[in-house]
Parts: structure tokens; sequence; C-alpha cells
């Protein structure tokens, strides 16, 4: 399991390399968007318009942060991922829209989110849920904040990150999930212990 | 009981609530970290303990999803309007000085109040307990594992047995998405409004508290250690530590029921007590 030090915004061949239970760190810009950035991402590609940002080889972090505005200026108090799954239904259609090269959120996604990733040369990295003060001290500063209409949790924040992580590689660029592997062997212990009852 | 009084107490108590983890579950994920062997699963617990203590030194929230704010009011003599306005006034003030991620929406428009409040939130249980003083305590609970919660009204013949099956299937199939390790707060029986209040009433007891019953108690320790068999670890990645407890509150059922509640409890365990006793004095119980 190596590790790796990426600076935005990532090349495909950055990601095609990385491997399941390799630990990562970013340094560069990264999105956060949840359920509701994602709808609207999908709404603009389906109507032609141009989103606000530039997701070329970009990070979306699965995120909805509590900022404070101090000196007039955002500040992320806490960051910390959030469920990815909640995100399933939406991502394929996002990747075959937009360049994106990394997601980071908790808890893994869908076989249909792995097949997509494959296609389109993206990986899938676990932040510790809940660990959102430590996640807050590697984000430099807020660069800027699309779409608030939608609430806080839900806007799309643009921020500035210095080794963001320890994250770790759990659903790889090659068609490999960490938590399907892990669902087999767990089926086959809930099996046995359900049998010895 | 004075108002301002009660707001200023439950202020304080999302406070916190917010930053500041109960010990009882501080213990238990040091216990955790010391014990568990799998390496992605230490990887995980101390960044767990690191982030805790992030947030104690920086004085903000354990976690960004400050969740929806729940109060349970416990006294012999409640005065309901008082109390339910200060702990709504007390949520928003809470929301903007600490601050908490407003979350509360309209379920249909998920329009955000902005402010954590909204028709019938926060919620507010009151309970009957004989005593001169009044207690509040705050929880405030994330989306990530209340979404995992799980209602299964069981053939009785299915018994305990249906009941640990039940309770495995759920945690592996929530996997990481709860952010585990977890604790598992369990309604057994009642009709389904008690057996999902049970749940919650287990969710405030502390971690390590066994139920008074000995069969119950028992059962307890059982479960959470067939849980921690299945290797769904900390944050779903593998491991010992799946879970830091099992709770079980129950009441009698239908006797063609087996009504079984399961809410998931994420490590961030947020909750706070305090005491207001009837000289005005406030007690912080941990």
């Amino acid at each position: 399991m190596a590790e790796y030090k990426l600076t935005t915004p990532l090349k495909e061949e950055d990601v095609r390399k990385l491997n399941l239970g390799d630990t990562v760190y970013i340094t560069g810009i990264i999105f956060t968007a949840r359920d509701e950035a994602h709808e609207r991402l999908i709404e603009y590609a389906e109507k032609g318009e141009k989103v606000p940002v530039n997701l070329e080889g970009a990070v979306i972090y699965h995120a909805g942060p509590i900022v404070r505005k101090k000196d007039g200026e955002w500040e992320i108090v806490a960051a910390g991922p959030t469920t990815s799954s909640r995100m399933n239904k939406a991502t394929p259609k996002v990747l075959e829209k937009y360049p994106i090269r990394m997601l980071i959120g908790k808890g893994g996604m869908s076989q249909e989110v792995l097949e997509a990733m494959k296609k389109h040369g993206v990986v899938y990295c676990q932040y510790t849920g809940g660990a959102a003060v430590l996640a807050a001290k590697n984000i430099k500063r807020v660069i800027g904040v699309e779409w608030l209409d939608l609430g806080i949790p839900e806007a799309l924040w643009i921020l500035e990150v210095e080794n963001f992580g320890p994250l770790t590689v759990t659903m790889d660029a090659k068609g490999n999930s960490i938590y399907e592997k892990l669902k087999q062997e767990q089926k086959k212990i809930l099996e046995r212990l359900l049998s010895q009852l | 009981m004075e108002r301002d009084k009660i707001e200023e107490v439950a202020i304080q108590l999302l406070r916190k609530a917010s930053i500041f983890l109960p010990i009882d579950v501080k213990n238990a994920l040091k216990k955790a970290y010391e014990t568990e062997t799998s390496e992605t699963g230490r990887t995980v617990l101390k960044t767990i303990l690191d982030n805790i203590a992030a947030a104690e030194q920086l004085n903000r929230p354990v976690c960004q999803d400050t969740g929806i704010v729940s109060f349970f009011v416990k006294g012999r003599a409640i005065d309901y309007k008082v109390i339910e306005s200060a702990l709504i006034k007390a949520t928003i003030e809470a929301t903007k000085s600490i601050p908490l991620r407003p979350n509360a929406v309209h379920p249909i428009t998920r329009k955000n109040s902005g402010d954590n409040t909204g028709v019938r939130i926060p919620g507010i249980s009151w309970l009957y307990k004989d005593t001169d003083y009044l207690e509040i305590t705050a929880t405030i609970k994330g989306a990530g594992s209340e979404n995992m919660t799980a209602l299964y009204m069981l053939p009785p013949g299915e018994g305990v047995k249906g009941l640990i099956r039940v309770v495995l299937e759920s945690v592996v199939r929530a996997g990481g998405q709860p952010c585990p390790p977890v604790i598992l707060n369990i309604g057994l029986g009642g009709t389904v409004d008690l057996t999902f209040k049970m749940a919650k009433l287990a969710m405030i007891r502390p971690l390590g508290v066994r139920h008074p019953e000995d069969d119950i108690a028992k059962l307890e320790s059982k479960i959470l250690d067939l849980v921690n068999q299945t290797n769904v670890g900390p944050m779903g990645l593998g491991g010992k530590t799946t879970a830091l407890d099992v709770k079980i509150e129950y009441a009698y059922c239908h006797t063609a029921s087996l009504p079984i509640a399961i809410n998931f409890q994420c490590w961030a365990d947020r909750r706070a007590t305090a005491r207001i006793h009837p000289d005005g004095s406030v007690e912080m119980i941990d």
C-alpha cells in the first residue's frame, strides 16, 4: 500500500495508478457537492448550460460544512464527509458529463458508480466520517461558493486545501471496491454466526 | 421556573454536546483503539481520537453534521409552554453562536429554516420523573446513522433468535454508512410509537450501563459480542470494533406481535444533561 501526495487538477494517469488501500493527500482545490448540487449539475448538463466552476480534473468532496463569516470572509468550522451512497443515483450521470477525477466521501458507493468510475478514470477515497475538525484544519481558505440558494450544507463550496487527508483509496479506477470485498466476507461470517444461534 | 434560566442552560447543553463527547463515549473509543487489531481500523480510530482532541482544543463541533436537536425533559411539575419556548429559542441561539449547521428542512419542499427549528423541531420528549428538579438532556443526532434505522415486525415465534438475526443483518447491510463504531439502541415490544421511543430512551443511557433486568442485560452483552464478530469494523473498513455498545429497552406488546426498532448511533454520540434545582442552581451531569 503506497502513499501519494497529489496536486489538483488531477490527471487521468494520476488516478489510474492508484490501488485499493493506498493513502492519498490532496493539495490544491476541492469542491463540495451533496445531493442537491449533484441534481443541479445534471440539470445544467441536460440544458446545455455552463456550470460556474471548472471541473477539469476535479476532486468532489461529499460534504456539507459548517461555515461562518469572520471579518467578511467565509471560514470553514467543520467539514467531515457525508454518506456517499445518497449520491449513487446521480453520480454515473455526473461522471459522464463532467471530467471529474476523484470522489471523496464515506461509506462507499454502488456497483453502477464503480463501473462509471472505471469507464471515465475516476477513484473514490474514504475519509473518516465525523473527523470534521481535522478536515477543516487542512482547508486553507474558502475560494468561493456557488448555489448558496441550496442552503449552506448543500451549496457548492470551492476550497483550497493542503495535504488534505489521510484519504484511503477504497474504490479504484480498475473496477475494484474494498466495500464489495468486505461485503462478501461479511456475508459468510453472518451465515456462520446465524447458523450457530 | 425562570424561562431565561432554562434557555441559558439549554444553550450550554447544546454547546457541550456538540463539542465535547461524554466521558463514557471517549473512554469506549480509547479502549477500542487499544484493542483493535486491524491496521486500517486502528488508523480510523486514531483519526477519530485526534479529531475529538482537536474539537476540544479549537472549541468547534466534533462533527459537521450537528444533526437534528432533540431534548428530553424530566420532572414532576413541568411548565410545558415556558420550557418549549425556551428550548426553541435556545436552539436558534446555539445555531448562531456555536455555530451549528442549519439542518432542519421542510420534508417536501426541502426549504431550510436556517436556524434548526421548524414544525415540531427541535423534538421535545416530556418524561415524568418524581423529582423537584428539572432535568434536561440535549442530544444532537446526525443523519448518517439515523438513516440506517430499521423497524421489524417479526412473527413472535422468531423470538430472541429473530431479534439477533435482524440486528446482525442490519449491521452488515449498513456497513460503514452509520459511521462505526456505532452504538445500537434497540426498542423491543410495545406499539410502534413506543418501540421507537424506547430506542431513543436507550440512546440517552450512558455506554456500559446495562439494563436493570438481568436477562435483558445479558442479551445486550451477547448481541454486542456477536456484532463485533461481523468484521464491519471502524468506518466499515474491517476490524473487530463494529459497535461500542448495545442497549435495549422493552415494553409488553400484543400477543401476535414482536416489534423491534433498531436505531443506529454514530461514534459521535452527542448528549449532555443538566439539572435545574428549585433554588435556581444548575448541576451539569456528565
